[in-house]
């Protein structure tokens, strides 16, 4: 059944009624996804996408009328903090928010609030998730991926679709791809999503893109070594990439790990990933791992 | 984005921080008048002089400099100003110095580390507090990581009441000093917290030897996401301290870093645009640019683009590589086209293009007479791109 999101997903998009919102909401409608309504505050009673689905005021109005269980956020930036909250106060099991550029201070906050209700949250700033064939929830190309048992995890957007477009060259599908986020604070972590694949039935290998910045990657593999059955492959973009131009040391000395491309590549194959060195190896190194 | 010391410094006199106060001039001809302020003002006998730039490291690099007396003091402006100051946050080719503040000397006691950032890992903000005060904080955390005491922050309640305490007990002050310092750490929270700063630092702050908690030196960041909400800080950008390439590119809403190597490279997606440098080091060249054309690249911000990496003269090939999503490679075919037409383009332009309308987008360059050379792949495209740089 892959993860996070499938056939039976009831999907609602929160800014529905935006330019981007309406755009991406009608792609995922195209790709088959049960989208049951949007959201957007004022706009309650009125139709969205061509007259095929409902608005409503509010997330809570569309888990009671329609019984929504994920929400897919186009929000901008000023309004998606609340929009976030909205969605995990009104029990939506699933929050992905696609938004680029909201405040790292809102999201500190918003990532405490979540944590304290049942919902799972994924982004912000992020290409959302996709099981191929059976529901895309975000912005993803949905016909570059394929079915199949590969889960991705992934930083980036455009990388995620090189990584997908090179397991599909080799002939492997994937079960689901899941774009976090770059942010310095997201939702779901790569961790957690290492347990939910490690979990799943559907997928056999994982694929872990990271990069430069923050200590996510390390926490995985520390995770994966002691947890997982699965091989995982993992490549970190920004190896060239000069030292942040930095002013003070507080950036420095907080996390207290080394957060550069070596450190974190250097610890994942300490905890047994299998590290692709090259952006162009990781659709063959995944195929090497599998046989 | 970054500020100065003497913008920080007003911030914390807004939050009733106190500070090491004086007078920030940006030519040689307010020397003497600064002193006259400093003396009137702050009733300085003695003067710091410190150079403005937006870089750690400044006392060790010369930019910071004591004076007993008026007449050194004029001298040190005069040496400062102008200097292009080295230091470790600088890189190799240093920074012009534009601006100079001339503070009021004190008289120190003792010094203290204290910063607040975000700490990724656990989705707080975190207060650091340190007894080692001074430069060497990085070597402190590295050899005896328990100097520095921390305080998570719980998201919407701010620095409480006993964390500020335990904070100051942390730099064994007692009796005033250590209610100053609690009630300060509490406003200093507040103020990040008010104002979306990303860092704020104070290295040191200080008792002087009247017992006085100052601040005497101070360095902020703030949240590019928020500043729609704070146009004071946005006032305070000092375009004098980046780099010119990129700021045209923050006109267009490209996000472009220069860099000292010979492929320029321009890329949908910073993931893919990292990856993209790494590739090209792999096989052998060096990539002159990081440059994310970011996801709704159409044929403006592809020409816009070019002509950013072209005004770097190290460049000696050009890599373009777009992995098309929502963005559809024809059009990005049709940037290029017209880019290469208009802009009298000299070097070699590889082009690799995948994704949405890739097949159009091939059919487009090569029936477009332009000189391009294609690339099928990630990998193809970088051999080409660096075999043709060292054609070049």
């Amino acid at each position: 059944m892959a993860i996070l999101v499938d056939k039976d997903s009831r999907i609602i998009v929160q800014g529905i009624t935006g330019a981007e919102g309406s755009f991406h909401a009608e792609q995922c409608l195209a790709y088959g996804d049960n989208v049951v309504g949007g959201v957007t505050p004022g706009k309650g009673g009125q139709t969205a996408l061509e007259g095929k689905v409902p608005v409503f005021d509010s997330c809570a109005e569309a888990r009671e009328q329609v019984g929504a269980n994920v929400s897919l956020i186009f929000v901008p930036p000023p309004f998606a903090a609340d929009a976030i909250m909205e969605a995990a106060a009104a029990g939506i099991e699933l929050i992905v928010c696609i938004t680029e550029g909201i405040p790292v201070a809102q999201m500190v906050e918003v990532k405490s609030f979540v944590e304290q209700t049942g919902s799972r949250f994924i982004g912000p700033n992020c290409p959302g998730v996709l099981t191929p064939g059976a529901a895309k929830v975000g912005i993803m190309p949905g016909f570059i991926a394929k079915e199949g048992r590969v889960g991705v995890i992934s930083k980036s957007g455009t990388l995620t679709y090189e990584a997908v477009d090179q397991l599909v060259r080799e002939g492997l599908g994937q079960s689901t791809c899941v774009g976090i986020g770059g942010d310095p604070i997201i939702g779901t972590t790569m961790k957690e999503l290492l347990a939910l694949f490690e979990a799943d039935s559907e997928t056999d290998a994982i694929v872990m893109i990271g990069e430069i910045g923050g200590s996510m990657e390390i926490e995985a593999a520390k995770y994966a070594k002691e947890n997982l059955t699965k091989p995982v492959i993992g490549f970190i973009a920004g190896q060239t990439a000069p030292p942040g131009r930095r002013m003070g040391h507080a950036g420095a000395i907080v996390s207290g790990v080394d957060e550069s491309a070596a450190a974190k590549k250097e610890m994942m194959a300490q905890c047994g990933i299998v590290v692709v060195e090259s952006p162009a190896d990781i659709g063959k190194t995944v195929k090497r791992a599998l046989s | 984005m970054k500020i100065h010391e003497f913008q920080a410094k007003e911030l914390l006199k807004r939050y009733a921080i106190p500070i090491q106060d004086g007078i920030t001039i940006d030519n040689l001809a307010q020397a003497e008048a600064a002193l006259d302020q400093v003396q009137a003002d702050f009733g300085a006998e003695q003067f710091v002089i410190k150079a403005q730039i937006h870089a750690g490291g400044r006392g060790k690099g010369g930019g910071v400099k004591f004076c007993s007396d008026r007449a050194t003091a004029l001298e040190k402006i005069n040496d400062i100003f102008g200097m292009t100051l080295i230091t470790h946050q600088t890189g190799p080719e240093g920074r012009l110095v534009k601006k100079v503040m001339v503070a009021e000397a004190l008289d120190i006691a003792q010094e203290f580390y204290v910063a607040i950032t975000l700490d990724r890992s656990s989705g707080k903000d975190v207060f650091m507090v340190s007894s080692e005060g001074g430069m060497e904080i990085e070597e402190v955390a590295k050899t005896a990581p328990e100097k520095i005491v921390r305080e998570a922050v719980t998201p919407g309640l701010g620095l409480l009441g006993f964390q500020g305490r335990r904070l100051a007990k942390a730099l064994e002050l007692e009796g005033k000093p250590a209610r100053q310092a609690a009630a300060m750490f509490q406003k200093l929270y507040t103020l990040y917290r008010e104002m979306d700063a990303s860092i704020v630092e104070i290295n040191p702050l200080v008792v002087t030897e009247q017992g006085a908690l100052v601040a005497l030196d101070a360095k902020m960041n703030f949240d590019g996401n928020a500043l729609y909400m704070h146009s004071d800080v946005v006032e305070m950008r000092d375009l004098d301290e980046e780099d010119p390439a990129e700021v045209e590119a923050d006109k267009y809403n490209l996000n472009y870093i220069k860099l000292d190597g010979e492929v320029g490279c321009m890329v949908n997606g910073a993931g893919l645009a990292m990856a993209t440098m790494d590739i090209i080091k792999q096989v052998g060249g060096s990539p002159a640019n990081f440059l994310d054309v970011g996801g709704g690249a159409n044929v403006e911000t592809v020409k816009n683009g070019f002509r950013i990496i072209l005004a770097d003269e190290n460049v000696k090939a050009v890599l373009i590589n777009i992995f098309g999503g929502i963005v559809r490679c024809d059009r990005i075919a049709n940037g290029i086209i017209e880019a290469v037409k208009e802009l009298d383009l000299n070097v070699p332009v590889v082009v690799r293009l995948a994704g949405t309308n890739a097949e159009v987008a091939k059919e487009l360059l090569s029936n477009s007479g332009v000189s391009i050379i294609s690339a099928d792949h990630f990998e193809d495209a970088a051999h080409k791109v660096v075999a043709a740089a060292k054609g070049a």
